[in-house]
C-alpha cells in the first residue's frame, strides 16, 4: 500500500496555528459563529458509570439546550457507549439528532477483529446513526498500515448505512508526521469522518493536530473530489477555542466544512460556554454558570 | 451518512466582521518639533512638513523640518552630552537608563502599535505582535551589554566611538530606531537619529520616552527631514560614525561622501532574497513561509524572499497551494485586527511596484493576483506572483519593494545555488527541506548574511543581521551588532 | 490611648512557591545582638530539604525551557521588587548588625546583582558557545545548557548579598536551586523569598531553607537527584564532606572562599559557566 509521506514542519505549523489564532472575531460573525458551533456538536458522555438515567438526561438537554433563548439550534448527535444506544435512540425521538456510538473496544481498540466488527454490527442493529471507531494505534507504530488500512475498511462495511468516523488518538501517535499518514490512511481506507481523540488520553485534540488534519482533508478534496468530514475530541471547553477552530476550518477548507455534515466538535461542557457567550452578546452582560442547566 | 441533523442555516458566506483596533487612548501630536538636547524646539527656518495616513492619504501631524543649522545644533548636543556626560558615565548606570526605556515601551506598547500603523500602513496585527515586542526587547537586550563589554571582544577593550549620526527607512520605522540607537546607547556612544519622511511619528514618542526615563539631554537627539537633511547628517565633519538602512543607491553614495575622513559606516541595503523550496521540504509550511516572505509587511521588507526557486518535481503543487492561501489574505485597513496585508506606504512606492509589474508583464511574464478588492482611497497592492520568468528578468534581477514575488523552477541544487548567489545583493535566503545535511550544505553555500533554513524573516535581538556584497556591510543584532560602536584597543 | 502592638513575622520556609513551616516543628531562637528581638526560625529538617529538591525538579524543566529572554526579564524584575522593599531590608540588615551605611551599600549591590546577571541571561550563550572547525565533513557546535538542581549553601556571613550573588548566576543559567540561608543572619534570606515569591518567578525554581549548617550539609552534599552543590565558607572539614559525598552521583562542586561579596569582582559570568554543561553536537554537511 502507497505510504508516501507529507512531511510537517512542527514549528512551521504552530506558526500556521498562532497566525489563525489571532484573528479576531467579533459582532454579527461572531453570533453566527457560536450558533453556528451549537449545531456542530456531539455531546457526549462516555464513562464506565454512565446509566440509562444519566444518558436520559443528556438526550433532553441535546434537544433543550437553552429554553429560555429563543431560536437555538439543537446539537447534531448524542455520542454514547454501545450499550445506551437503545436508550439514547427512544429519548431523541422526533428530535433530528444523531444517535453515535463508539465501537471498536473504544478506547483502546485492543481485542480482535471479530469482536470489534460484532460490536459494530450491534450498535447499528439498535440504531446507531453514527460510529466513531478507533483505529490500532499499536499497529500503526509498528508501522503496519496495511492492517490499519484494512481494519478500517471492514468496520465500514459493517457500518452498513452508519456513518463512519475513524477515531486516530493523536495524542498516541505523537509527531504530526504520524497524524498525518493516519489521517490519509483512514480517508483512503472509506471514513467518512477523521477524528482527533477519544478524549481518555492527553493530549487530546490540539490546534496544530487540527490543523494537519484539516490539511490532509483539503489535499485529499483536491485529489479524489470527496469532501471528509473531521471532529477535534477532547479539551475543547470554551467558545472562545471553538470559534478560533471556526477560523481555522474556513481558511484551510472554506466555506462547505461550517457544517455540522462536515464538522463536530466531540465536547461535553462546551455547549454551555457557547450559551453564555450567545446570551452575553446579546445582552451585553457577563453570565454565570448558575444560569445553565448542567446534565 | 445518517439521519441529516437539525441544523440552523449557517451564513452562506460567513466572513470577518470590522474589527477594528481602538484609537481613542492614543495621542498623536499635532506638530511635532525637533528634539535635540532634551527638549522639543522648533527648526530655525520654522518650516514643517506633512506625515499622511497611507491608508486614507488623511493628515496625520506637521513635522518640523531640519536644515543644516539644526543638524549643527543636534551635532553639538549629542557632542557635549558625550564629552561632559556618557563617555564619563559608569556603564552600569548607562544600562540602567535603556532598561528603562525598555519598560516604558513596553508600557506604551499599545499606543506606539496604533501610531505605527496609522502612520506607515502595516497591519496592526503586525506592528502590536511583531514590531513593538521586538523593539523593547532589543532595548532591553542590549541595556545589558553595557557593562560587559569586557567579555565581548576577548583581548581587547571596547571603547566607544563618539556621536553617531543615524539614518533609518520606512518599512519598521520604531523597530529600526531601536536597533540603531540601542547598541550606540549600550556602548557609550551618543546619537542623533533621522527617521524616515514619511514615518516620523513612532520616533517622535519614542522621544517622549526618553524624556520620561530622564535620559540625560543631548544623548539621543531626533531631527526630521528628507534626503536633504540626511545628507547634512552624513558630511557633518563632527560625526565619528554614520549608520544608515535604506537603498544600495544611497548607501552607495554614503561610502563616496566618507571617502578620506575618518567616519566609520555600517549599512544595511536592498536585497533580492532566494526562497528555495526542495521537494523533501515540508510544503504546506513551506507556502506558509513564502507568504511570510514576501507578502508581510506589503513586501516593503529588504530581506524579503523575492525570488523563489521550487523544484520542479513540486513546483505544480506548491504554485496551487500558493494560489490558494493568497486567496485568504485580507488586504485592508491598517487598523483592523484581521489584516494581513496593509496599506503600500506612500504613492512614490506605489507607483514603483506598479512600474515593475508593468514591465513584468511586458517581459513576458506571466501574472495572477489574489481577488481581493481594494479600498478606494488610499495606496494599495494584490499580493501578486509572477510564473515563466527566468533571471534575466529585470523582475528578477532588480529590488521591487513590494508585495510582487517571482517565481522560478530548478532541477538540482548546484543549480539553484548558483541563481541563488548569481546577483549583486547577498542579505538573506531561504532553505526548505526536511533533510538536515542539505540545510548545512545549502547554507554555507549561499552568499548571504542571513539564511533562514525552514522558516524566513525571524528577527530577534541576539541574532545578527546584515548583508553580504551589496546588501550593505556591518551587522546589526547580537554580539556583533555590538562592533560598529566601539573601537577595539 | 493604649501602645499599638505589632504583628510579629513568622518566619517560614519557602518551598514549590509556598511558605510552609518545617514538617519536623522544631525551630531555632534567633536574637540579635543587642538582645532586644527575639525570633523563631525554623529549624529545618532532611524532609524538608527532600520536598525541596522534589520542587525544584519538576519546576526545572518549565524554568530551563523558557525563553532566555523572558528568564532575563524575571530577574530584572526580582531587582525591581527589591528596589522597592528597600526600607524593609534596610530594618532587617541593621537588626542583624549592620551600620546604616553599610546595609545601603549591601541593598544597592544587591539590586545592582540582580540587574547585572539579568543582563548575561541571554548572552552568556553567546560567549560560551562555539561552532567548531571539525577536520570533517560535519557541522560541529557546542552550547552550554542548564545542569538541572542545584543544592546551595549560602554564604553565612552575608544575608542578602551572600544570597543574591549565589542564587542569580545558577538561575540565570535555566537551573533551579534549593539553598541553604545563613545560619548566622537568616532574617533578610527569608524576606527575599517574599520578593521571588512577587517576581514572577515560578514556584520551585528558588527553594530557600533555614536551619543548622551541621545537620543539613550531609543532605545538600549527598542527595542522588541533585545535579550540582555551590558552597560557601571556608571551614576544611565542611569542604571535604561536601567534595566526598558529591563523589556518590559525580555531584559537580562548587566550593566559594573567602568572598567579599559586598565587592564588583565577585559577580561574572563564569559564576553562571559553573553550573552549566556543554554538549557538542555534530550534524553532517552534503545533500
Amino acid at each position: 500500500m502507497e505510504t508516501f509521506i507529507h512531511r510537517i514542519d512542527q514549528v512551521g505549523a504552530q506558526e500556521r496555528v498562532s497566525r489563525l489564532f489571532s484573528r479576531s472575531i467579533k459582532k454579527e460573525s461572531k453570533i453566527d459563529a457560536l450558533h453556528t458551533v451549537l449545531s456542530m456538536i456531539d455531546l457526549t458522555t462516555l464513562e464506565g458509570k454512565d446509566s440509562p438515567g444519566k444518558v436520559k438526561q443528556l438526550c433532553y438537554k441535546a434537544a433543550h439546550l437553552h429554553d429560555q433563548f429563543p431560536n437555538l439550534p439543537s446539537v447534531a448527535a448524542i455520542c454514547v457507549y454501545p450499550t445506551m444506544v437503545p436508550i439514547a435512540k427512544k429519548a431523541l425521538e422526533n428530535t433530528g439528532i444523531n444517535v453515535a456510538s463508539v465501537a471498536t473496544a473504544f478506547p483502546s481498540g485492543m481485542t480482535s477483529l471479530e469482536y470489534k466488527l460484532n460490536e459494530v454490527r450491534m450498535v447499528v442493529a439498535d440504531g446507531a446513526d453514527e460510529v466513531d471507531m478507533v483505529i490500532s494505534r499499536g499497529k500503526f507504530l509498528r508501522g503496519e498500515y496495511t492492517y490499519v488500512a484494512d481494519e478500517i475498511a471492514s468496520v465500514k462495511e459493517a457500518c452498513g448505512k452508519a456513518h463512519l468516523k475513524v477515531i486516530l488518538e493523536t495524542g498516541e501517535l505523537v509527531t504530526l508526521d504520524n497524524v498525518r499518514l493516519a489521517s490519509d490512511i483512514a480517508m483512503k481506507a472509506g471514513a467518512d469522518f477523521i477524528k482527533t481523540s477519544t478524549g481518555k488520553v492527553s493530549p487530546a485534540a490540539t490546534p496544530t493536530v487540527v490543523l494537519v488534519m484539516l490539511e490532509a482533508i483539503r489535499d485529499y478534496y483536491k485529489k479524489t473530489g470527496k469532501k471528509i468530514g473531521m471532529k477535534p475530541a477532547g479539551g475543547i471547553s470554551k467558545a472562545k477555542l471553538a470559534i478560533q477552530y471556526f477560523v481555522m476550518i474556513k481558511e484551510t477548507l472554506g466555506q462547505d466544512w461550517l457544517h455540522a455534515d462536515l464538522f463536530r466538535f466531540g465536547a461535553s461542557s462546551l455547549a454551555n460556554d457557547v450559551l453564555m457567550q450567545i446570551v452575553k452578546q446579546s445582552t451585553g452582560v457577563y453570565q454565570s454558570a448558575n444560569y445553565f442547566s448542567m446534565d | 451518512m445518517g439521519k441529516k441533523s437539525k441544523n440552523t442555516d449557517v451564513n452562506p458566506d460567513w466572513s470577518y466582521s470590522p474589527a477594528p483596533e481602538s484609537t481613542d487612548h492614543i495621542q498623536i501630536n499635532k506638530k511635532n518639533d525637533l528634539f535635540i538636547d532634551g527638549k522639543f524646539i522648533p527648526s530655525k527656518k520654522g518650516n514643517y512638513f506633512e506625515t499622511i495616513n497611507p491608508a486614507n492619504e488623511e493628515k496625520l501631524a506637521d513635522v518640523a523640518e531640519a536644515d543644516q543649522s539644526d543638524v549643527d545644533k543636534a551635532v553639538k548636543a549629542a557632542r557635549t552630552a558625550y564629552d561632559k556626560v556618557w563617555s564619563k558615565m559608569d556603564p552600569a548606570e548607562r544600562g540602567k537608563y535603556i532598561y528603562r526605556i525598555a519598560r516604558l515601551i513596553q508600557e506604551h506598547a499599545r499606543e506606539f502599535s496604533v501610531i505605527e500603523s496609522m502612520d506607515g500602513g502595516k497591519p496592526i496585527r503586525e506592528s502590536r505582535d511583531i514590531d513593538i515586542p521586538l523593539v523593547s526587547a532589543h532595548f532591553f537586550y542590549y541595556a545589558g551589554w553595557a557593562d560587559k563589554l569586557e567579555y565581548a571582544f576577548p583581548g581587547k577593550m571596547a571603547k566607544p566611538i563618539g556621536v553617531a549620526g543615524q539614518i533609518i527607512p520606512w518599512n519598521f520605522p520604531l523597530l529600526m530606531a531601536a536597533w540603531k540607537i540601542a547598541p550606540a546607547l549600550a556602548t557609550g556612544n551618543t546619537v542623533i537619529l533621522k527617521p524616515a519622511e514619511t514615518t516620523p511619528l513612532t520616533a517622535m514618542k519614542l522621544a517622549e520616552i526618553i524624556q520620561e526615563a530622564d535620559l540625560p539631554p543631548g544623548v539621543v537627539n531626533i531631527i526630521n527631514g528628507a534626503g536633504k537633511t540626511g545628507q547634512a547628517l552624513v558630511e557633518h565633519p563632527d560625526i565619528d560614525k554614520i549608520a544608515f538602512t535604506g537603498s544600495t543607491a544611497v548607501g552607495k553614495l554614503i561610502m563616496k561622501s566618507v571617502a578620506g575622513k575618518r567616519k566609520r559606516y555600517t549599512l544595511e541595503l536592498g536585497g533580492k532574497a532566494a526562497n528555495i523550496i526542495f521537494e523533501d521540504a515540508a510544503i504546506d509550511q513551506a507556502v506558509e513561509g513564502i507568504v511570510d516572505g514576501i507578502f508581510f509587511n506589503q513586501g516593503h521588507v529588504c530581506c524579503a524572499g523575492s525570488r523563489l526557486f521550487v523544484q520542479e518535481s513540486v513546483a505544480e503543487t506548491v504554485i496551487s497551494k500558493l494560489k490558494d492561501r493568497m486567496e485568504s489574505l485580507i488586504v485592508g485597513d491598517p487598523l483592523d485586527k484581521n489584516t494581513d496585508i496593509g496599506a503600500i506606504n506612500s504613492k512614490m512606492q506605489l507607483d514603483k511596484i506598479k512600474m515593475y509589474v508593468d514591465i513584468g508583464q511586458k517581459e513576458g511574464a506571466s501574472i495572477h493576483q489574489s481577488s481581493c478588492r481594494l479600498p478606494e482611497k488610499g495606496y494599495w497592492h494584490a499580493p501578486t506572483i509572477f510564473t515563466d520568468v527566468s533571471q534575466s528578468h529585470r523582475i528578477v534581477q532588480e529590488e521591487i519593494f513590494g508585495p510582487v514575488l517571482a517565481i522560478q523552477t530548478f532541477r538540482t541544487v548546484d543549480e539553484v545555488i548558483t541563481k541563488a548567489n548569481n546577483t549583486p545583493y547577498g542579505l538573506s535566503g531561504g532553505v526548505w527541506t526536511d533533510k538536515g545535511a542539505k540545510i548545512f550544505q545549502v547554507s554555507k553555500a549561499i552568499r548571504s548574511g542571513v539564511l533562514w533554513a525552514n522558516t524566513f524573516n525571524k528577527f530577534d535581538p541576539t541574532s545578527p543581521f546584515g548583508g553580504y556584497k551589496e546588501s550593505g556591510m556591518g551587522r546589526e543584532g547580537g554580539l556583533e551588532g555590538l562592533m560598529p560602536y566601539v573601537n577595539l584597543v | 490611648m493604649s501602645k499599638r502592638e505589632d504583628i510579629k513575622k513568622t518566619y517560614k520556609l519557602y518551598i514549590g512557591g509556598k511558605f510552609p513551616r518545617t514538617e519536623s516543628g522544631r525551630y531555632i531562637k534567633w536574637t540579635d545582638q543587642k538582645q532586644s528581638t527575639q525570633v523563631n526560625i525554623c529549624r529545618g529538617s532532611r524532609k524538608d530539604f527532600r520536598n525541596a529538591v522534589v520542587a525544584a525538579r519538576s519546576a526545572f524543566s518549565g524554568w530551563c525551557s523558557k525563553t532566555a529572554y523572558n528568564r532575563s526579564q524575571i530577574l530584572y524584575r526580582i531587582g525591581e521588587m527589591l528596589e522597592g522593599r528597600r526600607s524593609q531590608f534596610l530594618d532587617e540588615l541593621m537588626l542583624q548588625g549592620s551600620s546604616k551605611k553599610v546595609a545601603k551599600k549591601e541593598i544597592n549591590q544587591s539590586i545592582h546583582r540582580l540587574i547585572y546577571y539579568a543582563g548575561w541571561a541571554d548572552k552568556y550563550q553567546q560567549i560560551f558557545s562555539r561552532v567548531n572547525p571539525v577536520a570533517l565533513p560535519y557541522f560541529n557546535f557546542s552550547y552550554p545548557e542548564a545542569t538541572g538542581v542545584v543544592s546551595a549553601v549560602a554564604p553565612n556571613d552575608s544575608s542578602l548579598i551572600g544570597l543574591i550573588s549565589i542564587v542569580a548566576p545558577i538561575i540565570a543559567g535555566g537551573n533551579t536551586v534549593v539553598v541553604l540561608a545563613s545560619e548566622e543572619n537568616p532574617l533578610c534570606s527569608i524576606t527575599f523569598a517574599e520578593v521571588l515569591h512577587t517576581s514572577d518567578v515560578p514556584g520551585g525554581v528558588v527553594n530557600i531553607l533555614t536551619g543548622h549548617r551541621s545537620e543539613l550539609l550531609e543532605q545538600f552534599s549527598s542527595h542522588m537527584d541533585v545535579n550540582a552543590i555551590v558552597y560557601c565558607g571556608t571551614e576544611p572539614e565542611e569542604i571535604k564532606l561536601v567534595q566526598e559525598n558529591a563523589a556518590l552521583n559525580v555531584k559537580r562542586p562548587i566550593i566559594y572562599s573567602d568572598e567579599n561579596w559586598l565587592d564588583k569582582n565577585t559577580q561574572d559570568p563564569y559564576r553562571i559557566l559553573n553550573t552549566l554543561e556543554t554538549k557538542t553536537t555534530w550534524h553532517p554537511v552534503g545533500v
